[in-house]
């Protein structure tokens, strides 16, 4: 137990730096409407990049900039693979990630990690700064909470504004229904591949973050990230779905919704004592059962219905 | 205002399911005409007009809008000129938006969209007067989600949608028809007053062949793909529904199997 409230604000802030990648996430499922799994792979694009490019004795800022336009180009490929050759997104994803195996490799010279130690480099956070803030050693402002947690809020405002504007507008019309959009003069394919552009962009950062957090990028960090992401996302939404309206607020909730399951993570495999090597069964478990909730609980309270979403989609056809 | 020249239009080609939908077909619309399109099930009356939208591309043939050739033109491209309602109520509007970002999406059709605001202040209060021409109430609910209006709300909605922006034609497909009764011809009235207070060049479907009479000043009935009646003027005015199902099927060459489908 006490381990685990020792170990709280490393795992709140490692829960906060998914939880920027969750956010990418769900602009895609949720204003996208697709499952984009070019998030495993892009997100390890971001901290390979970040990475190599600190080490190479770039500056931390640029680095990360670098990484959020390479995440970018990642989202890129897919959204053409998809919308210029017709590939499903699922599939179209899954093949961006499957050749960002080699590349994120080949980025990181051949190898399959990346150290990024945290003496020699100024960064922006790291495991280490928990402590030395704590001990005095740096400045409070450097305390990774709070770091992440400006990140967090910048990115939420940022896409609180672009999801204002007409473009962004546009955008979540292209998600919402894409026959309206189109008709009302929307080029939807190009939205769908902007918005994998943004979304993947953020996941990179993400993985730059998480790099120099753990002073090290490796080629498995983005494994299960989309599961994390979605996680995230559903955890956000049963948690908060009625309290949080606001577009804002809703952003927030994905990123509280990431936490959450970091920490609940950390909290099974301490207090079980179970081998990390379980983790992404544990993972595969928590994240199935948020996933189920809403089914479930719609399940329940109308006592039959099956598939809810099309009931409801019915009910509205007819009217008065 | 609209000059459609010998179009065809294949599903399928060369497949087994082969369905030639629309099998040359020419029609020539003068601005601020109103037309009215029947035909049976399968006629090829919506493949027209998504030929038209740029739904599906035409095998043959070419399609001018206000002097401009659209043939090539993507259907997002195509956007601007035209203003469309569908059949299904939920197609025209985006569910999980607002009323407001609604009626702000559609008033930026064929036009830029950069990072403007997706919505302004002035905006806001012009769709509160507009909204009222339906008389649904909705300019009270301006922020609530489209997906918690009633069909009839959300086709009334589209249809204010489709001509915010004046649009050079107005493409109408069986509108009203997943309507109760009520509804519909409610939606119907509604129709009426904007096209004729903006003078929009309209193709309407209906399945109804009263509606197709009592509306507009032209008539055209579609059979396996070709128009085969074209009534207009003091003509279509006269028509009575009995000549309309004796056209029917004379051209089609088949008595109106169910006639309760065209009259309703
Ligand atoms: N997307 C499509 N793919 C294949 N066949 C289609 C498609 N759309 C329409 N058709 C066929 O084309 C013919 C005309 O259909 P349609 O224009 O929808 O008729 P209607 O006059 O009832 O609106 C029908 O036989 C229909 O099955
Ligand atoms: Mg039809």
């Amino acid at each position: 137990m006490t381990s685990f409230l020792n170990a709280l604000p490393s795992a709140v802030a490692q829960g906060l730096i998914w939880g920027i990648m969750a956010i990418g996430v769900y602009i895609t499922y949720r204003l996208l409407d697709v499952s984009d799994l070019t998030v495993d792979g892009s997100f390890c694009t971001g901290g390979a990049v970040c990475a190599v490019m600190i080490v190479a004795g770039y500056n931390v800022w640029l680095s990360m900039a670098v990484a959020f336009v390479v995440g970018m180009a990642t989202g890129l490929v897919t959204g053409l693979l998809n919308t210029k050759l017709g590939i499903p997104p699922i599939l179209a994803g899954i093949l961006t990630q499957l050749g960002l195996w080699s590349v994120n490799l080949a980025i990181m010279d051949m190898k399959a990690n990346q150290p990024l130690n945290v003496n020699n480099y100024k960064l922006i956070v790291s495991l280490r700064y928990l402590q030395d803030v704590v001990k005095g050693d740096r400045p409070f402002y450097m305390y990774p909470l709070l770091t992440v947690g400006l990140f967090t809020v910048g990115i939420i405002l940022v896409l609180y504004w672009f999801f204002g504007t007409e473009l962004g507008a546009s955008l979540r019309a292209t998600g919402a229904n894409s026959n309206m959009a189109r008709a009302q003069g929307i080029n939807t394919n190009v939205n769908k591949v902007l918005g994998l552009m943004i979304s993947n962009g953020l996941v990179a950062l993400s993985g730059a973050l998480l790099a120099q957090y753990q002073s090290f990028a490796d080629i498995n960090m983005g494994r299960g990230a989309i599961v994390i992401g979605l996680a995230a996302v559903i955890i956000g939404e049963v948690l908060f779905g009625k309290l949080f309206r606001n577009f804002g607020l809703k952003l927030l909730a994905v990123s509280i919704g990431a936490v959450i399951y970091y920490v609940v993570i950390q909290a099974v495999i301490s207090m079980l004592d179970i081998n990390s090597n379980y983790m992404k069964l544990i993972s595969a478990v928590i994240v199935a059962i948020f996933l189920a909730v809403p089914h479930l609980r719609s399940k329940i309270f109308s006592g039959k219905g099956v598939n809810v979403k099309a009931g409801k989609e019915k009910n509205n056809v007819k009217g008065q | 205002m609209l000059k459609v020249n010998n179009i065809v239009k294949v599903f399928n080609p060369h497949t087994v399911n082969e369905k030639i939908a629309l099998n040359g077909v020419d029609l020539e619309l003068k601005s601020g005409d109103f037309v009215t399109v029947i035909g049976g099930n399968g006629a090829g009356k919506s493949t027209l007009l998504n030929c038209v939208a740029g739904v599906h591309h035409v095998e043959q043939g070419s399609i001018v809008i206000d002097g401009t050739d659209v043939t090539k033109l993507p259907e997002h491209k195509r956007a601007k000129f035209i203003g469309r309602v569908f059949q299904d109520p939920m197609m025209g509007t985006a569910a999980t938006m607002q009323i407001e970002e609604n009626l702000a999406l559609a008033a930026r059709r064929g036009k830029m969209r950069l990072l403007g605001p997706g919505i302004t202040k002035k905006e806001r209060e012009s769709y509160r007067e507009q909204l009222k021409i339906l008389d649904l109430g909705l300019e009270n609910r301006m922020t609530a989600k489209v997906g918690l209006l009633s069909g009839g709300q959300r086709q009334a909605l589209t249809l204010l949608m489709a001509t915010l922006q004046q649009p050079k034609l107005l493409l109408l497909d069986e509108h009203t028809a997943a309507l109760d009764p009520k509804t519909a011809a409610k939606v119907l009235e509604t129709t009426e007053k904007i096209v004729s207070k903006n003078n929009l060049t309209t193709l309407m479907i209906t399945h109804n062949m009263r509606d197709a009479i009592a509306y507009g000043n032209r008539l055209i009935m579609m059979h396996e793909g070709r128009i085969v009646v074209d009534v207009r003027g003091e003509e279509k005015k006269n028509l009575t529904v009995e000549q309309l199902m004796g056209l029917f099927s004379k051209t089609s060459g088949t008595e109106i199997a169910n006639d309760k489908l065209l009259l309703s």
